[in-house]
């Protein structure tokens, strides 16, 4: 299996960096991360609000097939240079997870590749590692009501 | 030490990571289990087979039916790791990457 995606996150550190290489211009990848259509694709959530510029906000929600939201979060952008730079904030709501501070960089090597690097940080290291605990849970397709009551109790015993 | 390669391959499977939280709470026969999904029986009784293989899953005999139960102890080994976070974001770029690659022709 091709490791394409890289993620560096230290002992102790209350930041990780997440790399990935992709076979596209920067001007598309850029363009993934702008258009709500797009980004909600790949990200397999609902894009309630995306606005592109300094100071703008941004919403995501996702819903089980019975239209019950199972996860929301937001932020606002603090920085947007087009093609290049993204810097916002990012927010689960109602969990006990606070803010964490995003740095994305949109980065050209080829006319056809392109990279990403993102830097998080988080509050404080346990913050950071009970985030990275959460993804086992998260883009599961709610087939069922029920996986919803046991989400709950996994996450306790993760 | 380091987690052999198939348990994260084990639960990058969506279905799979679906019967790991059916199975959190209570023990279940693959036909429980089975009947949670629109796929068919063969298909999640090979996802079965994957996550007992990957020891995820526990299987005891009980009279005649078989029960499935997940192995915290192995669930909280990989929950330490960063494999899972870093497995979810490669998935996600990967969506990116094919919706963009198919975007392409139509800005050209």
């Amino acid at each position: 299996m091709e490791r394409k995606t890289s993620v560096h996150a230290e002992d102790g550190k209350q930041e990780l960096t997440i790399t990935r290489e992709f076979d596209l211009p920067v001007e598309l990848l850029f363009k993934a991360y702008t258009e709500s259509d797009i980004l909600s694709q790949w990200m397999g959530t609902k894009v309630l609000k995306l606005e592109n510029r300094k100071h703008g906000g941004w919403q995501f929600e996702t819903s089980d097939p019975g239209g019950k939201v199972v996860f929301r979060a937001n932020g606002v952008i603090h920085e947007f240079i087009p093609g290049r730079k993204i810097t916002r904030t990012f927010e689960m709501e109602n969990t006990p997870f606070e803010a964490q501070l995003e740095f994305l960089e949109f980065e050209k090597l080829t006319d056809d590749t392109s990279r990403l690097n993102m830097h998080i940080v988080y509050r404080s290291v346990a913050l950071r590692d009970q985030t990275l605990k959460l993804p086992f849970t998260w883009g599961i397709n709610m087939a069922h009501n029920r996986l919803q009551t046991v989400l709950n109790k996994i996450k306790d015993t993760l | 030490m380091r987690l052999r390669r198939d348990v994260f391959q084990a639960i990058a499977d969506p279905t799979r990571r679906a019967i790991l939280l059916l199975v959190a709470s209570q023990s279940m026969t693959a036909g429980a289990i089975a009947s949670n999904f629109t796929t068919a029986r063969p298909t999640v009784s090979k996802h079965l087979q994957i996550l007992t293989e990957c020891e995820l899953l526990k299987s005891e005999q009980n009279g005649r039916e078989i029960y499935y139960r997940l192995n915290h102890h192995k669930i909280r080994e990989i929950a330490a790791f960063i494999e899972p976070f870093r497995q979810m974001w490669d998935e996600r770029f990967n969506k990116l990457e094919s919706i963009m690659k198919k975007h392409k022709p139509k800005k050209a």
